[in-house]
């Protein structure tokens, strides 16, 4: 079955996150990560951070409010009862830290068909408020027998 | 810190996530997809019970380079990589491995897997590090 491609190519409005110091260390804590510079601020000022750092992985908080309403749009058209998150891939610029505010757009990298599924690949770009990037992420769901 | 060479092996990172961490993680990383966190549910849909997030797992693999390679240094990690794979319950020890593939000036970069019992979490994981 042929695939809706015309989505390919699309950008959607992009989404601002304030990033706090209790939010880094509600992650950090999720993930059993005990670096200190991720929960006191003078211990990141010592380590030559302006504010607690948030942990390279923390980029899901503000980048997945972003990309939700791309994954989400019918003009893309996934089958989400047999979507899967197939693959992720993450590349890291400027560290961020409490006090940053983050912008992330996202943009339909490709929609492909392999052996019978559907692949549904997104980019997001993220910068922070002085407009250096912080993120890129390329996020490839599987849709299976699409 | 000792010279790293290609062929290396990461120091490995063992996690057993609790009953309750794939709430927790929801609530840290705002994804309340209820396969995570609601085991009727996920039985409903054909799930085995409740699942980990697989960025939770990607996270854990973030965090493994990181500590054995940098000291979790937060600004070592440059690039990351996976592929998700078999599904991660709660309540089973993951184990997270890597090999150093290549080595260029401070640039590293550590094949990863994450495996959980017979199951691979996380296979052709990348980490690019600088150190």
């Amino acid at each position: 079955m042929a695939l809706k491609t015309e989505a390919v190519g699309k950008e959607w409005e992009g989404t601002t996150y304030q990033v706090g110091r209790e939010k880094i260390k509600e992650y950090a804590t999720a993930l059993g990560i005990e670096n200190p510079v991720h929960f006191d601020v003078g211990a990141a000022r010592e380590a030559g951070f302006r504010d607690v750092v948030a942990p390279p992985m923390f980029c899901v908080v503000y980048a997945l409010p972003a990309i939700a309403p791309a994954i989400l749009d019918p003009e893309v058209g996934m089958n989400f009862a047999t979507m899967v998150h197939g693959a992720q891939e993450f590349e890291w610029g400027d560290v961020v830290c409490s006090g940053d505010e983050i912008t992330t757009a996202p943009r339909c990298l490709s929609i492909k068909e392999k052996l019978g599924n559907g692949f549904y690949v997104f980019e997001s770009t993220s910068v922070n408020q002085d407009g250096a990037q912080v993120l890129r992420g390329v996020w490839t769901n599987i849709v299976r027998g699409a | 810190m000792a010279e790293i060479e290609v062929g290396d092996e990461v120091r490995e990172l063992r996690v057993t996530p609790d009953k309750y961490l794939p709430h927790r993680y929801a609530g840290a990383s705002g994804d309340f997809n209820p396969i995570h966190i609601d085991d009727e549910f996920a039985k409903a849909v054909g799930l085995p019970r409740n699942i980990l997030h697989g960025l939770y797992t990607m996270g854990l693999v973030a965090k493994a380079s990181a500590v054995a390679l940098a000291g979790g240094d937060p600004a070592a990690l440059k690039r990351l990589s996976v592929q998700f794979r078999g599904m991660g319950v709660p309540e089973q020890e993951i184990v997270v491995t890597g090999t150093v593939k290549s080595v260029n000036g401070n640039r590293v970069v550590v094949d990863t897997v994450a495996t959980q019992g017979e199951t691979k979490l996380v296979k052709n994981a990348e980490a690019e590090l600088e150190l």
